[in-house]
Protein backbone atom coordinates (compact mmCIF):
# COMPACT_ATOMS: atom_id res chain seq x y z
CA UNK A 1 0.00 0.00 0.00
CA UNK A 2 1.92 2.95 -1.28
CA UNK A 3 0.58 6.35 -2.06
CA UNK A 4 -0.30 6.68 -5.67
CA UNK A 5 2.51 8.12 -7.68
CA UNK A 6 1.97 11.57 -9.00
CA UNK A 7 -0.65 12.47 -6.47
CA UNK A 8 0.80 15.93 -6.41
CA UNK A 9 -0.05 16.46 -10.03
CA UNK A 10 -3.73 15.78 -9.51
CA UNK A 11 -6.38 18.22 -10.57
CA UNK A 12 -6.44 19.63 -7.07
CA UNK A 13 -2.95 20.94 -7.69
CA UNK A 14 -3.69 22.52 -11.00
CA UNK A 15 -6.48 24.58 -9.63
CA UNK A 16 -5.31 26.38 -6.59
CA UNK A 17 -8.01 28.95 -6.62
CA UNK A 18 -10.84 27.12 -4.97
CA UNK A 19 -14.24 27.74 -6.39
CA UNK A 20 -12.95 29.11 -9.64
CA UNK A 21 -12.85 25.79 -11.42
CA UNK A 22 -15.46 24.23 -13.59
CA UNK A 23 -15.36 20.51 -13.29
CA UNK A 24 -15.98 19.34 -16.82
CA UNK A 25 -13.20 17.14 -18.09
CA UNK A 26 -15.27 16.08 -21.06
CA UNK A 27 -14.14 18.68 -23.49
CA UNK A 28 -15.87 19.81 -26.63
CA UNK A 29 -19.24 19.13 -28.11
CA UNK A 30 -18.61 15.44 -28.51
CA UNK A 31 -17.74 15.03 -24.88
CA UNK A 32 -20.87 16.91 -23.95
CA UNK A 33 -23.03 14.62 -26.03
CA UNK A 34 -21.30 11.50 -24.75
CA UNK A 35 -21.94 12.66 -21.20
CA UNK A 36 -25.61 13.35 -21.85
CA UNK A 37 -26.09 10.16 -23.78
CA UNK A 38 -24.65 8.07 -20.99
CA UNK A 39 -26.69 9.95 -18.39
CA UNK A 40 -29.91 9.53 -20.33
CA UNK A 41 -29.22 5.83 -20.74
CA UNK A 42 -28.51 5.53 -17.03
CA UNK A 43 -31.85 7.12 -16.22
CA UNK A 44 -33.53 4.82 -18.70
CA UNK A 45 -31.84 1.88 -17.01
CA UNK A 46 -33.24 2.95 -13.66
CA UNK A 47 -36.74 3.24 -15.10
CA UNK A 48 -36.49 -0.14 -16.78
CA UNK A 49 -35.45 -1.71 -13.50
CA UNK A 50 -38.90 -0.95 -12.11
CA UNK A 51 -40.93 -1.74 -15.22
CA UNK A 52 -44.32 -1.88 -13.57
CA UNK A 53 -44.17 1.55 -11.98
CA UNK A 54 -42.71 3.02 -15.16
CA UNK A 55 -45.38 1.46 -17.29
CA UNK A 56 -48.12 2.72 -14.99
CA UNK A 57 -46.91 6.29 -15.22
CA UNK A 58 -46.36 6.02 -18.95
CA UNK A 59 -49.86 4.53 -19.35
CA UNK A 60 -51.50 7.39 -17.50
CA UNK A 61 -49.60 9.89 -19.62
CA UNK A 62 -50.39 7.86 -22.73
CA UNK A 63 -54.11 7.85 -22.04
CA UNK A 64 -54.08 11.55 -21.21
CA UNK A 65 -52.38 12.26 -24.52
CA UNK A 66 -54.44 9.76 -26.50
CA UNK A 67 -57.76 11.29 -25.55
CA UNK A 68 -57.35 14.70 -27.17
CA UNK A 69 -55.39 13.16 -30.02
CA UNK A 70 -58.19 10.69 -30.71
CA UNK A 71 -60.82 13.40 -30.55
CA UNK A 72 -58.79 15.55 -32.86
CA UNK A 73 -58.47 12.73 -35.36
CA UNK A 74 -62.18 12.06 -35.17
CA UNK A 75 -63.01 15.70 -35.79
CA UNK A 76 -60.53 15.98 -38.59
CA UNK A 77 -62.02 12.95 -40.27
CA UNK A 78 -65.56 14.23 -39.83
CA UNK A 79 -64.58 17.51 -41.38
CA UNK A 80 -62.97 15.84 -44.34
CA UNK A 81 -65.70 13.28 -44.72
CA UNK A 82 -68.28 16.07 -44.47
CA UNK A 83 -66.68 17.75 -47.41
CA UNK A 84 -66.81 14.48 -49.23
CA UNK A 85 -70.50 13.86 -48.86
CA UNK A 86 -71.87 15.21 -52.13
CA UNK A 87 -75.03 13.33 -51.32
CA UNK A 88 -75.63 15.83 -48.61
CA UNK A 89 -75.90 18.79 -50.93
CA UNK A 90 -79.10 19.38 -52.83
CA UNK A 91 -79.99 21.87 -55.49
CA UNK A 92 -83.60 22.84 -55.87
CA UNK A 93 -84.49 24.26 -59.27
CA UNK A 94 -87.73 26.23 -59.03
CA UNK A 95 -89.28 26.25 -62.47
CA UNK A 96 -91.08 29.13 -64.07
CA UNK A 97 -94.88 28.91 -63.73
CA UNK A 98 -95.52 28.32 -67.40
CA UNK A 99 -93.25 25.29 -67.57
CA UNK A 100 -95.50 22.28 -67.70
CA UNK A 101 -94.81 18.72 -66.65
CA UNK A 102 -93.57 17.54 -70.08
CA UNK A 103 -91.06 20.32 -70.35
CA UNK A 104 -89.95 19.75 -66.84
CA UNK A 105 -89.36 16.05 -67.45
CA UNK A 106 -87.52 16.80 -70.67
CA UNK A 107 -85.29 19.20 -68.79
CA UNK A 108 -84.71 16.55 -66.14
CA UNK A 109 -83.59 14.14 -68.83
CA UNK A 110 -81.18 16.68 -70.23
CA UNK A 111 -79.76 17.42 -66.84
CA UNK A 112 -79.19 13.74 -66.14
CA UNK A 113 -76.79 13.68 -69.08
CA UNK A 114 -74.46 16.11 -67.37
CA UNK A 115 -71.38 14.78 -65.62
CA UNK A 116 -71.68 17.04 -62.62
CA UNK A 117 -75.16 15.92 -61.68
CA UNK A 118 -75.81 12.63 -59.99
CA UNK A 119 -79.57 12.47 -59.98
CA UNK A 120 -82.64 14.52 -60.82
CA UNK A 121 -86.02 14.17 -59.27
CA UNK A 122 -89.13 16.06 -60.38
CA UNK A 123 -91.75 17.35 -57.96
CA UNK A 124 -94.86 18.60 -59.66
CA UNK A 125 -96.76 21.61 -58.28
CA UNK A 126 -99.51 19.30 -57.03
CA UNK A 127 -97.08 17.05 -55.23
CA UNK A 128 -95.38 20.07 -53.79
CA UNK A 129 -98.67 21.44 -52.55
CA UNK A 130 -99.59 18.15 -50.94
CA UNK A 131 -96.25 17.94 -49.20
CA UNK A 132 -96.47 21.52 -48.10
CA UNK A 133 -99.97 21.08 -46.73
CA UNK A 134 -99.07 18.04 -44.73
CA UNK A 135 -95.92 19.56 -43.34
CA UNK A 136 -96.52 23.24 -42.83
CA UNK A 137 -99.80 23.58 -41.02
CA UNK A 138 -100.86 26.23 -43.54
CA UNK A 139 -103.06 23.56 -45.05
CA UNK A 140 -106.32 25.45 -44.64
CA UNK A 141 -104.98 28.70 -45.92
CA UNK A 142 -103.63 26.95 -48.97
CA UNK A 143 -106.89 25.12 -49.54
CA UNK A 144 -108.74 28.41 -49.63
CA UNK A 145 -106.59 29.52 -52.56
CA UNK A 146 -108.22 29.01 -55.89
CA UNK A 147 -104.98 28.32 -57.64
CA UNK A 148 -101.89 26.36 -56.67
CA UNK A 149 -99.21 29.01 -56.11
CA UNK A 150 -96.34 26.54 -56.02
CA UNK A 151 -94.05 25.99 -59.00
CA UNK A 152 -92.70 22.69 -60.16
CA UNK A 153 -89.34 21.80 -58.70
CA UNK A 154 -86.44 19.73 -59.92
CA UNK A 155 -84.33 18.39 -57.08
CA UNK A 156 -80.76 17.64 -58.15
CA UNK A 157 -77.90 15.98 -56.44
CA UNK A 158 -74.74 17.61 -57.70
CA UNK A 159 -71.43 15.86 -57.72
CA UNK A 160 -69.34 18.27 -55.71
CA UNK A 161 -65.64 17.89 -55.44
CA UNK A 162 -64.33 19.20 -52.16
CA UNK A 163 -61.08 20.29 -53.66
CA UNK A 164 -62.87 22.58 -56.13
CA UNK A 165 -65.42 24.53 -54.17
CA UNK A 166 -66.06 27.03 -56.97
CA UNK A 167 -67.40 24.22 -59.13
CA UNK A 168 -70.62 24.44 -57.16
CA UNK A 169 -70.90 28.13 -57.97
CA UNK A 170 -70.32 27.54 -61.64
CA UNK A 171 -72.94 24.81 -61.67
CA UNK A 172 -75.39 27.12 -59.94
CA UNK A 173 -74.95 29.96 -62.42
CA UNK A 174 -75.25 27.49 -65.30
CA UNK A 175 -78.49 26.18 -63.92
CA UNK A 176 -79.94 29.61 -63.30
CA UNK A 177 -79.34 30.56 -66.91
CA UNK A 178 -81.63 27.78 -68.14
CA UNK A 179 -84.75 29.33 -69.64
CA UNK A 180 -87.10 27.07 -67.67
CA UNK A 181 -85.57 27.95 -64.34
CA UNK A 182 -86.78 30.73 -62.12
CA UNK A 183 -84.45 30.14 -59.21
CA UNK A 184 -81.69 27.68 -58.29
CA UNK A 185 -81.05 27.10 -54.63
CA UNK A 186 -78.14 25.19 -53.20
CA UNK A 187 -79.26 23.63 -49.98
CA UNK A 188 -76.27 22.88 -47.80
CA UNK A 189 -77.85 24.09 -44.62
CA UNK A 190 -77.33 20.99 -42.57
CA UNK A 191 -73.78 20.63 -43.79
CA UNK A 192 -73.12 24.17 -42.63
CA UNK A 193 -74.65 23.32 -39.31
CA UNK A 194 -72.46 20.26 -39.07
CA UNK A 195 -69.40 22.36 -39.65
CA UNK A 196 -70.53 24.87 -37.07
CA UNK A 197 -71.00 22.03 -34.60
CA UNK A 198 -67.60 20.64 -35.47
CA UNK A 199 -66.04 24.05 -34.87
CA UNK A 200 -67.61 24.14 -31.44
CA UNK A 201 -66.49 20.62 -30.68
CA UNK A 202 -63.02 21.53 -31.87
CA UNK A 203 -62.87 24.29 -29.29
CA UNK A 204 -64.00 21.75 -26.71
CA UNK A 205 -61.28 19.33 -27.74
CA UNK A 206 -58.75 22.11 -27.35
CA UNK A 207 -59.91 22.73 -23.80
CA UNK A 208 -59.78 19.02 -23.04
CA UNK A 209 -56.27 18.90 -24.51
CA UNK A 210 -55.12 21.76 -22.30
CA UNK A 211 -56.65 20.21 -19.19
CA UNK A 212 -55.12 16.84 -19.92
CA UNK A 213 -51.81 18.52 -20.68
CA UNK A 214 -51.91 20.05 -17.22
CA UNK A 215 -52.80 16.61 -15.87
CA UNK A 216 -49.71 15.17 -17.54
CA UNK A 217 -47.61 17.90 -15.95
CA UNK A 218 -49.02 17.03 -12.55
CA UNK A 219 -48.55 13.30 -13.04
CA UNK A 220 -44.95 13.69 -14.13
CA UNK A 221 -44.33 16.25 -11.41
CA UNK A 222 -45.65 13.94 -8.73
CA UNK A 223 -43.75 10.95 -10.05
CA UNK A 224 -40.54 12.94 -10.09
CA UNK A 225 -41.25 14.24 -6.61
CA UNK A 226 -41.48 10.65 -5.39
CA UNK A 227 -38.30 9.75 -7.23
CA UNK A 228 -36.54 12.66 -5.54
CA UNK A 229 -37.84 11.54 -2.15
CA UNK A 230 -36.66 8.01 -2.84
CA UNK A 231 -33.20 9.19 -3.71
CA UNK A 232 -32.94 11.72 -0.94
CA UNK A 233 -29.89 10.11 0.64
CA UNK A 234 -28.18 9.89 -2.67
CA UNK A 235 -28.86 13.55 -3.38
CA UNK A 236 -27.54 14.52 0.03
CA UNK A 237 -24.39 12.50 -0.41
CA UNK A 238 -23.67 13.71 -3.91
CA UNK A 239 -24.21 17.30 -2.80
CA UNK A 240 -21.90 16.63 0.10
CA UNK A 241 -19.08 15.64 -2.18
CA UNK A 242 -19.51 18.57 -4.49
CA UNK A 243 -22.24 17.86 -7.02
CA UNK A 244 -23.75 20.94 -8.59
CA UNK A 245 -27.50 21.39 -8.70
CA UNK A 246 -27.34 20.96 -12.45
CA UNK A 247 -25.72 17.57 -12.02
CA UNK A 248 -28.32 16.43 -9.51
CA UNK A 249 -31.17 17.80 -11.59
CA UNK A 250 -30.13 16.02 -14.76
CA UNK A 251 -31.25 12.43 -14.14
CA UNK A 252 -34.66 13.64 -13.00
CA UNK A 253 -35.08 15.73 -16.12
CA UNK A 254 -34.20 12.65 -18.13
CA UNK A 255 -36.86 10.73 -16.24
CA UNK A 256 -39.35 13.34 -17.37
CA UNK A 257 -38.19 13.06 -20.96
CA UNK A 258 -38.42 9.28 -20.92
CA UNK A 259 -41.85 9.29 -19.32
CA UNK A 260 -43.01 11.77 -21.93
CA UNK A 261 -41.57 9.70 -24.75
CA UNK A 262 -43.11 6.46 -23.49
CA UNK A 263 -46.42 8.18 -22.87
CA UNK A 264 -46.36 9.67 -26.36
CA UNK A 265 -45.59 6.33 -27.97
CA UNK A 266 -48.32 4.68 -25.97
CA UNK A 267 -50.77 7.37 -27.03
CA UNK A 268 -49.89 6.70 -30.68
CA UNK A 269 -50.45 2.99 -30.19
CA UNK A 270 -53.79 3.61 -28.48
CA UNK A 271 -55.06 6.02 -31.13
CA UNK A 272 -53.85 3.98 -34.10
CA UNK A 273 -55.32 0.81 -32.64
CA UNK A 274 -58.64 2.56 -32.14
CA UNK A 275 -58.55 3.83 -35.70
CA UNK A 276 -57.88 0.33 -37.03
CA UNK A 277 -60.80 -0.97 -34.99
CA UNK A 278 -63.04 1.79 -36.34
CA UNK A 279 -61.97 1.58 -39.95
CA UNK A 280 -64.36 -1.14 -41.03
CA UNK A 281 -67.55 0.16 -39.41
CA UNK A 282 -66.75 3.67 -40.61
CA UNK A 283 -66.26 2.41 -44.14
CA UNK A 284 -69.66 0.72 -43.91
CA UNK A 285 -71.24 3.88 -42.55
CA UNK A 286 -69.81 6.18 -45.18
CA UNK A 287 -70.70 3.60 -47.77
CA UNK A 288 -74.32 4.11 -46.81
CA UNK A 289 -73.91 7.75 -47.75
CA UNK A 290 -72.46 6.83 -51.10
CA UNK A 291 -68.98 7.76 -50.10
CA UNK A 292 -65.88 5.63 -50.07
CA UNK A 293 -64.26 7.63 -47.36
CA UNK A 294 -61.82 5.69 -45.18
CA UNK A 295 -60.34 6.50 -41.78
CA UNK A 296 -56.60 6.97 -42.06
CA UNK A 297 -53.95 6.29 -39.43
CA UNK A 298 -52.14 9.20 -37.79
CA UNK A 299 -49.89 10.92 -40.25
CA UNK A 300 -46.23 11.60 -39.58
CA UNK A 301 -46.75 15.19 -38.56
CA UNK A 302 -49.41 14.45 -36.00
CA UNK A 303 -47.45 11.48 -34.65
CA UNK A 304 -44.40 13.69 -34.24
CA UNK A 305 -46.52 16.32 -32.53
CA UNK A 306 -47.90 13.79 -30.04
CA UNK A 307 -44.46 12.43 -29.19
CA UNK A 308 -42.88 15.86 -29.12
CA UNK A 309 -45.71 17.16 -26.96
CA UNK A 310 -45.30 14.22 -24.58
CA UNK A 311 -41.57 14.82 -24.25
CA UNK A 312 -42.09 18.54 -23.75
CA UNK A 313 -44.71 18.00 -21.07
CA UNK A 314 -42.57 15.38 -19.36
CA UNK A 315 -39.57 17.67 -19.32
CA UNK A 316 -41.61 20.61 -18.10
CA UNK A 317 -43.28 18.55 -15.36
CA UNK A 318 -39.98 17.23 -14.08
CA UNK A 319 -38.45 20.69 -14.31
CA UNK A 320 -41.16 22.09 -12.08
CA UNK A 321 -40.87 19.21 -9.59
CA UNK A 322 -37.10 19.44 -9.48
CA UNK A 323 -37.21 23.18 -8.99
CA UNK A 324 -39.61 22.83 -6.10
CA UNK A 325 -38.16 19.87 -4.28
CA UNK A 326 -34.46 19.61 -4.98
CA UNK A 327 -33.38 22.83 -3.34
CA UNK A 328 -35.01 21.72 -0.09
CA UNK A 329 -32.55 18.87 0.24
CA UNK A 330 -29.38 20.38 1.66
CA UNK A 331 -26.72 18.44 3.53
CA UNK A 332 -26.01 19.38 7.12
CA UNK B 1 -4.26 26.04 3.81
CA UNK B 2 -7.04 26.70 6.32
CA UNK B 3 -7.23 29.90 8.30
CA UNK B 4 -9.89 30.70 10.91
CA UNK B 5 -10.04 34.36 11.77
CA UNK B 6 -12.11 34.97 14.90
CA UNK B 7 -14.74 32.49 13.87
CA UNK B 8 -17.92 32.09 15.86
CA UNK B 9 -20.77 29.77 15.07
CA UNK B 10 -24.10 29.88 16.76
CA UNK B 11 -26.93 27.53 15.84
CA UNK B 12 -30.33 29.13 16.09
CA UNK B 13 -31.57 29.10 19.66
CA UNK B 14 -28.39 27.90 21.34
CA UNK B 15 -25.18 29.24 22.76
CA UNK B 16 -22.15 29.59 20.55
CA UNK B 17 -21.07 26.16 19.34
CA UNK B 18 -17.75 27.79 18.45
CA UNK B 19 -16.62 31.12 19.80
CA UNK B 20 -13.91 33.39 18.49
CA UNK B 21 -11.69 30.72 17.09
CA UNK B 22 -8.50 31.63 15.32
CA UNK B 23 -6.09 29.11 13.92
CA UNK B 24 -4.05 28.32 10.88
CA UNK B 25 -3.39 24.92 9.33
CA UNK B 26 -0.43 25.12 7.00
CA UNK B 27 -0.25 23.58 3.59
CA UNK B 28 0.76 19.96 3.89
CA UNK B 29 0.22 19.90 7.64
CA UNK B 30 -1.60 17.16 9.50
CA UNK B 31 -3.50 17.93 12.70
CA UNK B 32 -5.98 16.41 15.11
CA UNK B 33 -9.03 18.06 16.56
CA UNK B 34 -10.08 16.76 19.97
CA UNK B 35 -12.50 17.63 22.69
CA UNK B 36 -15.44 16.22 24.57
CA UNK B 37 -18.66 15.38 22.94
CA UNK B 38 -20.41 18.60 22.06
CA UNK B 39 -17.20 20.61 22.13
CA UNK B 40 -17.73 21.67 18.54
CA UNK B 41 -15.47 19.36 16.52
CA UNK B 42 -18.05 18.48 13.90
CA UNK B 43 -19.14 22.09 13.66
CA UNK B 44 -15.52 23.04 13.06
CA UNK B 45 -15.23 20.64 10.11
CA UNK B 46 -18.65 21.58 8.75
CA UNK B 47 -17.60 25.19 8.51
CA UNK B 48 -14.64 24.21 6.38
CA UNK B 49 -16.79 22.01 4.14
CA UNK B 50 -19.31 24.83 3.84
CA UNK B 51 -21.99 22.64 5.36
CA UNK B 52 -22.51 25.45 7.81
CA UNK B 53 -21.65 29.11 7.48
CA UNK B 54 -19.92 30.98 10.33
CA UNK B 55 -21.99 33.47 12.29
CA UNK B 56 -19.02 35.79 12.66
CA UNK B 57 -15.42 35.93 11.53
CA UNK B 58 -13.59 35.07 8.35
CA UNK B 59 -12.61 31.69 7.01
CA UNK B 60 -9.97 31.21 4.34
CA UNK B 61 -8.96 28.16 2.37
CA UNK B 62 -5.99 28.48 0.08
CA UNK B 63 -6.27 32.24 0.44
CA UNK B 64 -9.88 32.31 -0.68
CA UNK B 65 -12.42 33.81 1.65
CA UNK B 66 -15.06 31.13 2.14
CA UNK B 67 -17.47 33.52 3.80
CA UNK B 68 -17.84 35.20 0.44
CA UNK B 69 -18.39 32.08 -1.67
CA UNK B 70 -21.86 32.24 -3.23
CA UNK B 71 -24.13 29.25 -2.92
CA UNK B 72 -23.77 28.08 -6.46
CA UNK B 73 -19.99 27.96 -6.11
CA UNK B 74 -20.07 25.78 -3.02
CA UNK B 75 -19.87 22.51 -4.99
CA UNK B 76 -16.60 23.61 -6.55
CA UNK B 77 -15.17 24.36 -3.12
CA UNK B 78 -16.18 20.95 -1.84
CA UNK B 79 -14.53 19.24 -4.77
CA UNK B 80 -11.19 20.58 -3.60
CA UNK B 81 -11.43 18.55 -0.45
CA UNK B 82 -11.96 14.98 0.52
CA UNK B 83 -14.40 14.52 3.36
CA UNK B 84 -14.66 11.37 5.42
CA UNK B 85 -17.74 10.94 7.52
CA UNK B 86 -18.11 8.99 10.69
CA UNK B 87 -21.22 7.28 9.32
CA UNK B 88 -19.52 6.57 5.97
CA UNK B 89 -22.32 8.10 3.91
CA UNK B 90 -22.07 5.47 1.22
CA UNK B 91 -24.70 4.75 -1.41
CA UNK B 92 -25.94 1.31 -0.55
CA UNK B 93 -27.55 0.63 -3.87
CA UNK B 94 -24.29 1.17 -5.73
CA UNK B 95 -21.24 -1.01 -5.97
CA UNK B 96 -17.99 -0.13 -4.25
CA UNK B 97 -16.64 0.97 -7.61
CA UNK B 98 -19.55 3.31 -8.28
CA UNK B 99 -19.32 4.76 -4.79
CA UNK B 100 -15.68 5.57 -5.16
CA UNK B 101 -16.17 6.87 -8.69
CA UNK B 102 -18.81 9.39 -7.60
CA UNK B 103 -16.53 12.42 -7.11
CA UNK B 104 -15.02 11.80 -10.53
CA UNK B 105 -18.38 11.41 -12.22
CA UNK B 106 -19.56 14.62 -10.61
CA UNK B 107 -16.57 16.42 -12.05
CA UNK B 108 -17.11 14.88 -15.46
CA UNK B 109 -14.00 12.75 -15.80
CA UNK B 110 -13.68 10.52 -18.84
CA UNK B 111 -14.54 6.86 -18.45
CA UNK B 112 -11.02 5.44 -18.76
CA UNK B 113 -9.70 8.00 -16.34
CA UNK B 114 -12.35 7.05 -13.82
CA UNK B 115 -11.52 3.37 -14.07
CA UNK B 116 -7.83 3.98 -13.53
CA UNK B 117 -8.22 6.35 -10.61
CA UNK B 118 -10.82 4.28 -8.81
CA UNK B 119 -8.57 1.23 -8.97
CA UNK B 120 -5.59 3.18 -7.73
CA UNK B 121 -7.67 4.56 -4.89
CA UNK B 122 -9.10 1.18 -3.91
CA UNK B 123 -5.62 -0.28 -4.08
CA UNK B 124 -4.43 2.29 -1.57
CA UNK B 125 -7.05 1.35 0.99
CA UNK B 126 -6.54 -2.35 0.31
CA UNK B 127 -9.90 -3.03 -1.27
CA UNK B 128 -8.85 -3.89 -4.79
CA UNK B 129 -10.92 -6.86 -5.87
CA UNK B 130 -14.07 -5.71 -4.06
CA UNK B 131 -15.16 -3.26 -6.76
CA UNK B 132 -18.29 -5.12 -7.72
CA UNK B 133 -19.49 -5.76 -4.17
CA UNK B 134 -22.16 -3.70 -2.52
CA UNK B 135 -21.27 -1.79 0.67
CA UNK B 136 -23.76 -3.81 2.69
CA UNK B 137 -21.63 -6.93 2.14
CA UNK B 138 -18.58 -5.23 3.67
CA UNK B 139 -17.50 -4.97 7.29
CA UNK B 140 -17.64 -1.65 9.11
CA UNK B 141 -13.93 -1.13 8.66
CA UNK B 142 -14.14 -1.94 4.97
CA UNK B 143 -17.01 0.48 4.55
CA UNK B 144 -14.98 3.14 6.26
CA UNK B 145 -12.16 2.44 3.83
CA UNK B 146 -14.54 2.75 0.88
CA UNK B 147 -15.41 6.17 2.28
CA UNK B 148 -11.72 7.02 2.45
CA UNK B 149 -11.11 5.79 -1.08
CA UNK B 150 -13.95 8.03 -2.24
CA UNK B 151 -12.48 10.98 -0.38
CA UNK B 152 -9.07 10.65 -2.02
CA UNK B 153 -9.97 9.46 -5.51
CA UNK B 154 -9.97 12.97 -6.95
CA UNK B 155 -6.69 13.80 -5.23
CA UNK B 156 -7.86 16.64 -3.06
CA UNK B 157 -5.37 18.97 -1.46
CA UNK B 158 -7.23 18.87 1.83
CA UNK B 159 -8.60 15.88 3.67
CA UNK B 160 -11.17 16.30 6.44
CA UNK B 161 -12.18 13.36 8.61
CA UNK B 162 -14.82 13.30 11.33
CA UNK B 163 -14.14 10.46 13.76
CA UNK B 164 -12.74 8.21 11.07
CA UNK B 165 -11.82 5.55 13.58
CA UNK B 166 -14.95 6.03 15.66
CA UNK B 167 -15.94 2.45 16.25
CA UNK B 168 -13.11 0.48 14.78
CA UNK B 169 -10.85 -1.88 16.67
CA UNK B 170 -7.35 -0.58 17.51
CA UNK B 171 -5.60 -2.53 14.77
CA UNK B 172 -7.92 -1.16 12.12
CA UNK B 173 -7.70 2.33 13.61
CA UNK B 174 -3.94 2.27 13.26
CA UNK B 175 -4.19 1.00 9.73
CA UNK B 176 -6.49 3.85 8.76
CA UNK B 177 -4.31 6.35 10.55
CA UNK B 178 -1.43 4.98 8.50
CA UNK B 179 -3.38 5.79 5.36
CA UNK B 180 -3.82 9.38 6.46
CA UNK B 181 -0.11 9.62 7.14
CA UNK B 182 0.58 8.37 3.64
CA UNK B 183 -1.59 11.05 2.09
CA UNK B 184 0.03 13.64 4.28
CA UNK B 185 3.42 12.49 3.10
CA UNK B 186 2.53 13.28 -0.49
CA UNK B 187 1.53 16.79 0.49
CA UNK B 188 -2.14 16.56 1.35
CA UNK B 189 -3.22 18.70 4.30
CA UNK B 190 -5.12 16.55 6.78
CA UNK B 191 -7.46 17.53 9.60
CA UNK B 192 -8.94 14.75 11.73
CA UNK B 193 -11.54 15.11 14.46
CA UNK B 194 -11.09 12.29 16.93
CA UNK B 195 -11.87 11.09 20.42
CA UNK B 196 -9.06 8.62 20.37
CA UNK B 197 -6.72 10.42 22.77
CA UNK B 198 -4.57 7.35 23.22
CA UNK B 199 -3.70 7.16 19.57
CA UNK B 200 -3.35 10.90 19.13
CA UNK B 201 -0.88 11.10 22.01
CA UNK B 202 1.36 8.61 20.31
CA UNK B 203 1.53 10.40 17.01
CA UNK B 204 3.78 13.34 16.27
CA UNK B 205 1.09 15.65 14.94
CA UNK B 206 -0.35 18.93 16.03
CA UNK B 207 -3.35 18.63 18.33
CA UNK B 208 -6.09 21.24 18.64
CA UNK B 209 -8.21 20.92 21.74
CA UNK B 210 -11.72 22.29 21.84
CA UNK B 211 -13.74 22.88 24.97
CA UNK B 212 -17.26 24.21 24.77
CA UNK B 213 -16.49 25.92 21.55
CA UNK B 214 -13.24 27.49 22.67
CA UNK B 215 -9.79 26.54 21.48
CA UNK B 216 -8.07 25.59 24.72
CA UNK B 217 -5.03 23.78 23.43
CA UNK B 218 -2.80 23.87 20.37
CA UNK B 219 0.44 21.90 20.45
CA UNK B 220 2.18 18.57 20.06
CA UNK B 221 1.88 15.57 22.37
CA UNK B 222 4.68 15.36 24.91
CA UNK B 223 7.82 13.74 23.55
CA UNK B 224 6.57 13.64 19.99
CA UNK B 225 7.49 17.14 18.88
CA UNK B 226 9.42 16.48 15.65
N1 LIG C 1 -27.73 21.54 13.69
C1 LIG C 1 -27.59 21.97 14.96
N2 LIG C 1 -28.55 22.72 15.50
C2 LIG C 1 -28.41 23.19 16.77
N3 LIG C 1 -27.38 22.92 17.54
C3 LIG C 1 -26.39 22.16 17.05
C4 LIG C 1 -26.45 21.64 15.73
N4 LIG C 1 -25.34 20.92 15.50
C5 LIG C 1 -24.62 20.98 16.63
N5 LIG C 1 -25.23 21.71 17.55
C6 LIG C 1 -24.72 22.03 18.89
O1 LIG C 1 -23.41 22.58 18.77
C7 LIG C 1 -22.57 22.04 19.74
C8 LIG C 1 -21.34 21.40 19.10
O2 LIG C 1 -21.76 20.29 18.36
P1 LIG C 1 -20.77 19.40 17.51
O3 LIG C 1 -21.57 18.45 16.74
O4 LIG C 1 -19.87 20.29 16.75
O5 LIG C 1 -19.98 18.65 18.64
P2 LIG C 1 -18.87 17.53 18.52
O6 LIG C 1 -17.65 18.05 19.18
O7 LIG C 1 -18.74 17.08 17.12
O8 LIG C 1 -19.50 16.38 19.39
P3 LIG C 1 -19.35 14.79 19.19
O9 LIG C 1 -18.02 14.40 19.67
O10 LIG C 1 -20.45 14.24 20.04
O11 LIG C 1 -19.57 14.50 17.74
C9 LIG C 1 -23.38 21.07 20.55
O12 LIG C 1 -23.77 21.72 21.75
C10 LIG C 1 -24.58 20.79 19.71
O13 LIG C 1 -25.73 20.61 20.53
MG1 LIG D 1 -19.16 15.29 16.07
Amino acid sequence: MRPEKGARQGPGRERQNIGASRGARHSGLRGYFTLHLSMSIQSLGRLVRSPFATLMTAAVIGIALALPTGLHVLLDNLQRAGGDWDGAAQVSLFLKPHVDEDRALALADRLRQRGDILSVHYISPDQALEEFQSQSGFGEVLESLSQNPLPGVLVLQPRLATDKPDRAEILMTNLERLPEVELAQLDMQWLKRLFAILDTVERGVMIVAILLGVAVLLIVGNTIRLAIENRRDEILITKLIGATNAFIRRPFLYYGIWYGLFGGLLALILVDTSIILLQEPVARLTGLYGSNYRLGLLDLELSATVIGGGILLGLLGSWIAVGRHLSRIEPR
Amino acid sequence: MIRFDNISKRYPGTQDALSQLSFHLHKGEMAFLTGHSGAGKSTFLKLIALLERPSRGQLFIDGQNLTRVPRRKIPYVRRQMGIIFQDHRLLFDRTVFDNVALPLIISGYARQDIERRVRASLDMVGLLGKETQFPITLSGGEQQRVGIARAIVHKPSLLLADEPTGNLDPALSWEIMGLFEQFNQVGVSVLIASHDLDMISRLPYRVLKLKQGHLVGDGYPRGTRP
